[in-house]
């Protein structure tokens, strides 16, 4: 479904700030595939995803989804195929516009923008259905504004929005990260059952280790811009933090895996 | 004292006829500042090109709507320009307006061939004309031919279609855009089409009003245009503080800015009426929309102070 071949982000290339975010990264994911991601900071994880979605250019390699290569695509075009949550609850929805018109919005990602009705009677009806699902009470509240809503709700919206329209791919960055401890919780379960529910081909960046031991069926660990752990199958349901750490120290040479930075 | 006040309300037609042409020139203020997030400065030119433009076009023969047709169509040219300048050319959206404002400002002597062109009402059917609306007041006109009806009516138009379009996905695309870049591309919008399509229908509407004044006042004139951006901004803001709470649906709320640009020409024409010196107008516009922009930061900031206060004194 997705396979990164060998890409490459430089940021302030040609300076003293130079960093190599990406260093020939390749990553190939099947369909329906759940995959978490974790690495210390710096490692490229968010990098990772901005490059998949087209946030910025890579300076090399290839990025192909489902078959077709996307790495010409602008980030707009990149979403039809895409969904995203990000990890700062505002920035995945639209704060003045009310809950059903940013579902609206999202259920034509990826469709040409014309002059019919930017929402439809008959939708409605299916936006009240999902928002039940969520619990929130946000079914009630159609019409609010978005930037009405606390942080856990307004990113379990983001998630629905992402998944309105089924995507090729989910990319969720960090997304519970900025949430209390009580919420965060609640939107990863969201989050299992909305990515269960269809089989969706789904890359989780955290920085927490159990979240990414707990969920998913494969877990790639990301060390200086390229993979040095890829865990699935009955290896990756048997892990454990301390079994993790080890992994990691032997495979990137490093006991950096102690850093407080990779348990935080 | 009487008579003056009389005097006064004898020039409130003419300042309510002016309110309705600047109100068309703020809901396409409206359109950059509210809804795109952009303060777009082209505006200053564009509003002379659609004046410009108009008048030529009248006094070589054109039917008058096809003239304020062109206006509409100059204007967004101009837009298209700033956009340009934004987008291909990564200025910021503030600059970007002023080099096209700039630039216009020959292009608009260009059009017009001198710095002011008059057209005589008394030779071309125009579509709104102070002759027009002194007649219509005496009775030597039936009422409609009053600008007050006439623009008016096209305010009124004009806000439909509005409506109608950023209801439509297009124009919610446009709206998100202006909101949260980031989740607009995420949800597959092209913001940059979208930032270019409403500069382009801003400027269009800019300049679609600077050809009703033009006709209206008999004249295209070089500097129509200078401070436009301030009496948009005024009409957007004085709209808002004064319509905002009864006004929530977006139709109203452009009815709000078009009252706003009333009101400012209302209380202009008060100000004069009370022997200000209009040397002193623009001066009195500024800080006047300076203040009320300000309102909302000030507000906050006593609200965070009560607050700290509040703090202080149930920690002591």
């Amino acid at each position: 479904m997705l396979e990164i071949v060998n890409i490459k982000k430089i940021f302030n290339r040609n300076t003293v700030n130079e960093n190599v975010a990406l260093n020939g990264l390749s990553l190939t994911i099947s369909e329906g595939e759940f995959v978490t991601v974790i690495g210390g900071n710096g490692a490229g994880k968010s990098t990772m995803l901005n490059a998949i979605a087209g946030v910025y250019s890579t300076d090399g390699g290839r990025i192909i989804i489902d078959g077709s290569d996307v790495t010409p695509l602008p980030e707009h075009k990149r979403a039809a195929f895409i969904g995203r949550v990000f990890q700062d609850p505002m920035m995945g929805t639209a704060a003045n516009m009310g809950i059903e018109e940013n579902l609206a919005l999202a259920l034509r990602r990826g469709k040409k923008r014309g002059l019919s009705w930017g929402i439809r009677a008959s939708e409605r009806k299916e936006y009240y259905r999902l928002l039940e699902e969520l619990d929130l009470g946000l079914e009630h509240r159609l019409t609010a504004k978005v930037g009405l809503l606390s942080g856990g709700q307004r990113q379990a919206l983001t998630l629905l929005m992402a998944t309105l329209k089924r995507p090729k791919l989910l990319l969720l960055d960090e997304h519970t990260a900025a949430l209390d401890p009580k919420t965060a919780p609640k939107v990863l379960d969201i989050t299992k059952t909305i990515v269960e529910k269809d089989n969706l081909t789904t890359l989780m960046i955290t920085h927490n280790m159990r979240d990414a031991i707990a969920m998913g069926d494969r877990l790639v660990m990301l060390y200086a811009g390229r993979v040095v752990l890829d865990i699935k199958g009955e290896e990756k349901k048997n892990l454990t933090v301390e079994k993790l750490l080890h992994m990691f120290s032997s495979a990137s040479g490093s006991d950096e895996a102690d850093d407080k930075l990779l348990l935080t | 004292m009487d008579l003056s006040f009389l005097n006064l309300l004898g020039q409130l037609p003419g300042a309510v006829s002016q309110g309705l042409i600047w109100g068309i020139m703020a809901v396409g203020v409206y359109l950059t500042y509210k809804i795109l997030d952009m303060a777009d400065l082209t505006v200053d030119g564009s509003f002379c090109t659609g004046g410009a433009v108009c008048v030529i076009l009248i006094l070589k023969g054109q039917n008058v709507l096809v003239a304020l047709l062109f206006a509409f169509l100059a204007g967004m040219l101009a837009g298209f320009v700033t956009g340009v300048f934004h987008i291909s050319f990564g200025i910021s959206p503030i600059l970007a307006g002023i080099l096209t404002q700039i630039g216009l400002w020959s292009v608009n002597l260009a059009i017009m061939g001198r710095a002011n062109q008059a057209i005589n009402v008394n030779n071309y059917r125009l579509l709104v004309s102070l002759r027009y609306l002194q007649e219509a007041i005496k009775g030597d006109k039936p009422f409609y031919w009053s600008p007050i009806i006439v623009v008016g009516l096209i305010n009124i138009v004009i806000i439909a279609a509005l409506y109608w379009f950023f209801g439509t996905e297009m124009g919610c695309g446009i709206r998100a855009t202006g909101n949260n870049l980031n989740m607009a591309r995420a949800q597959g919008i092209n913001t940059d089409f979208n930032k270019m399509l409403g500069l382009m229908l801003s400027n269009g509407l800019v300049a679609f009003s600077g050809g009703i004044l033009a006709q209206y006042q008999s004249f295209a004139d070089i500097n129509m245009g200078r401070g436009a951006i301030v009496i948009g901004l005024a009409a957007v803001i004085i709209g808002e503080v004064i319509f905002g709470k009864i006004f929530k649906n977006f139709a109203l709320r452009l009815l709000g800015v078009v009252l706003g640009a009333v009101v400012y020409y209302v209380v202009i024409q008060t100000v004069l009426w009370l022997k200000l010196d209009p040397n002193y107008l623009k001066l009195l516009t500024a800080v006047v929309v300076a203040v009320f922009l300000a309102v909302p930061h000030w507000k906050e900031k006593i609200a965070n102070k009560r607050q700290i206060r509040k703090g202080d004194a149930e920690n002591a």
